[in-house]
């Protein structure tokens, strides 16, 4: 995958965040991964299909659900709930879209599912069923906490 | 400014979207808002009273919004009903296959509490001047 199709995640991911939690998530250096463990706690799962079969990672440690969250709800959360898994959900459904609009003008049209949330810290996700996994991986910080957006299609 | 004391039926399968959208209508001077957690809710809900304006996501589980258009649409009852799509899809073709099934606007997600304001005044606005 060419880093011209793991840009929209980027901004995408910018734009969401701006808009709906009021927050500008800085974003660190792009890497590529090749195990299947995710780096936070909560991690909101949207797969594609269409030019390619992929999917879509956001994961977030706890910390940073509770702020983003928090935000985004106008309400001041201090313990992980259904309420924050579900706005873990509604966001990458919300990355993922912005996402394949800016993917489509590129020539890559993707569908999307409803996206599912697993939490765990450490917990894995297969992208594929065979073959390696590689998944690129935009880090992100909100106010000093992490969170990663992944995206990871087939070659 | 639209009439705030229109009835609105929130649908979406996410209950902090229902809330965001809650807490937006409540800050714009709507009181009279409902909920619904998919469609299938949605349409039960409808098929008991009348709402002014309702406000659904595309993606949801059991009834999804588009279905749920189609069945307002195709409905003596409430074949009027006022429909604003709040969706994620942001693709032409989406937009085109809900204005095609009767949605009186589109909001793509995410968007900003003036942006929903600006449509809701719009669609009524325009029922005004047709009504």
């Amino acid at each position: 995958m060419e880093p011209k199709y793991i840009q929209p995640f980027l901004t995408a991911t910018i734009k969401v965040l701006k808009t709906m939690a009021f927050t500008v998530p800085k974003a660190g250096e792009y890497y590529i991964k090749t195990d299947k463990k995710t780096m936070g706690d909560i991690s909101g799962i949207i797969g594609f299909t269409g030019a390619k079969q992929g999917a879509l990672v956001v994961s977030f440690s706890n910390a940073c659900a509770l702020k983003v969250v928090s935000a985004m709800l106008m309400e001041d959360y201090t313990e992980v709930n259904e309420e924050i898994y579900d706005a873990v959900g509604e966001i990458t459904n919300m990355i993922s879209g912005d996402a394949r609009q800016q993917l489509e003008k590129l020539g890559m049209k993707f569908e999307a599912g409803i996206p599912t949330v697993v939490t765990g810290k450490g917990h894995k996700i297969r992208f594929k069923r065979n073959g390696p996994c590689h998944c690129h991986v935009i880090p992100f910080t909100c106010d000093g906490l992490e969170f990663f957006v992944e995206a990871s299609f087939e070659s | 400014m639209a009439d705030t004391r229109m009835k609105i039926l929130i649908v979406d399968d996410y209950f902090d979207m229902r809330k965001i959208l809650k807490s937006l209508l409540s800050q714009l001077g709507y009181k009279n808002i409902y909920e619904a957690e998919d469609g299938d809710t949605a349409w039960a809900k409808l098929n008991k009273e009348n709402f002014d304006l309702i406000l659904a996501d595309w993606n949801m589980p059991k009834m999804n919004g588009l279905d749920l258009l189609k069945n307002i649409r195709a409905s003596e009852n409430c074949k009027n009903t006022l429909f604003v799509m709040i969706t994620a899809k942001a693709n032409k073709n989406s937009i085109v296959a809900a204005i095609q099934a009767g949605a009186n606007d589109y909001i793509v997600k995410p968007f900003k509490a003036d942006a929903l304001e600006e449509k809701i005044n719009k669609i009524f606005g325009h029922f005004k001047k047709h009504s």
